[in-house]
């Protein structure tokens, strides 16, 4: 790992001004990503800002119909939170099948999202729910918030502070991982809401996306069997030694299918 | 350099440390705690597993100056001062739970931590527990008896 200077700042203002002031300053979350590809040196930040210290970037809140979680929020919290549970089922669930129960100790929401891993979980969730990211300038809508492979519309020094999932009426995450790596080679996650029925898709492509064509069948009829005529084209999935492009357009559609079977 | 301030093994440590020292680091070539085992180097396979704040956390995949004020236990702090083993230790030496012995620290640290949080584990847990863990060896049959007879000799003996 090249060197760096290490910083810990107790609150959100504090943060932003050690990485205003940093040649090139890194947010450090869970770090479960950052820090294997900081060993693998294919990053060289001047500037570490760990944010483990800062209380307002943690906490779930119910709020009515919305869940907020915090960006620091870690995986086996929202795993296991009762609220969560009990109000959006699928976002539990795909919090507890995120890595292995190591990274979900350290692994952060705030820090899984920023990142947009092709293959990440909580992206699906953050889609198929309509979430709304909130950072320190704005609130930014999921949909326009994950715009290409690793890519968001987070700016410099823009941090997370939290996150807001509305409370659907049915949600469920089905995903097919890969078995050595655990991450999902193909998530499917779909959510029915009196907003309508979305179903976001990870792993299978560069960047999470909806399945119009699915959630306008779904809308007619949430189960199952209204999925079973829709094929999924090939065109433009990954390809790579774990599966064609051919091979995970099957397997969303499998996804799909048992999501739908076990919203809730 | 800044300096480091944590518990290991109940012992308070102050050090100083590079911010790019990882905790793996730390605990084997500051403080020769070299139980705690470097596998993979890539947070996949666990041989590092320690408890951070009781928590089991990869340790090559966290910066040892994150620990601070942080109480640490390695391996070496899991059987009872004055000798003898964990029942969490007993039972994988009795169950034959290692073979080469390089994942048996992470394993057995996992393990402890399962135990904790679900007293009464069935197989299924054990086995979905262990998923961050990776034994080349065993084929982890006899880990997951070691892990069940473990986490009964730990309620027994509470």
């Amino acid at each position: 790992m090249y060197e760096f200077d290490y910083h810990k700042p107790v609150d959100v203002a504090g943060a932003l001004e050690t990485s205003g002031g940093s040649d090139d300053g890194l947010f450090l979350a869970g770090g479960q990503t950052i820090i294997t590809v900081m060993k693998q040196r294919l990053a060289m930040p001047s500037d570490v800002i760990d944010l483990n210290a800062i209380d307002d970037l943690c906490g779930i809140r119910v709020k009515e119909d919305v869940i907020s979680i915090g960006a620091m929020c870690r995986h086996a919290d929202v795993a296991s939170h009762s609220d969560v549970r009990r109000l959006i089922p699928g976002l539990a669930d795909l919090a507890g099948k995120i890595g292995d129960p190591h990274v979900r100790n350290r692994g952060t929401l705030g820090g899984s999202i920023a990142n947009n891993d092709p293959a990440a979980d909580y992206p699906a969730a953050v889609v198929a729910l309509g979430a709304t990211v909130h950072t320190n300038l704005r609130d930014i809508a999921a949909g326009d918030f994950f715009t290409d492979l690793f890519e968001t519309a987070l700016k410099d020094s823009e941090l997370i502070i939290r996150v807001t999932f509305p409370v659907p009426e049915k949600s469920a995450y089905e995903k097919i991982l890969n078995p050595a790596s655990r991450f999902a080679m193909v998530g499917v996650f779909v959510s029915q809401s009196v907003a309508g029925v979305r179903v976001a898709v990870t792993g299978a492509g560069p960047c999470v996306f909806q399945l119009p064509e699915m959630e306008d069948a779904l809308m007619r009829s949430f189960s199952a069997s209204a999925l079973e005529k829709i094929s999924i084209n090939p065109g433009g999935l990954n390809s790579d030694l774990h599966g064609s492009a051919e091979y995970r357009a099957h397997l969303i559609g499998v996804a799909a299918r048992r999501a739908v079977t076990n919203a809730c | 350099m800044p300096v480091v301030s944590l518990t290991v093994n109940n012992k308070p440590v102050s050090k100083d440390v590079a911010p790019n020292t990882l905790l793996v680091q730390f605990l084997r070539d500051e403080l020769g705690l070299t139980g705690t085992h470097v596998g993979c180097d890539t947070s996949q396979c666990g041989a590092c597993v320690i408890h951070l704040d009781g928590a089991p956390v990869k340790s090559c995949t966290l910066l040892a100056i994150q620990a601070d004020q942080c109480a640490v236990t390695t391996i070496e702090g899991l059987a009872p001062e004055g000798g003898g083993l964990h029942p969490m230790q007993q039972a994988f030496r009795e169950h034959h739970g290692l073979q080469c012995g390089f994942c048996t620290p992470g394993m057995v640290m996992t393990a402890v931590a399962l135990a904790r949080t679900t007293p009464h584990l069935a197989e299924a847990d054990i086995r979905h527990g262990l998923e961050g863990n990776l034994c080349r060896c065993t084929g982890y049959q006899n880990i997951v008896d070691a892990v069940l007879a473990g986490s009964q000799a730990m309620r027994e003996t509470k």
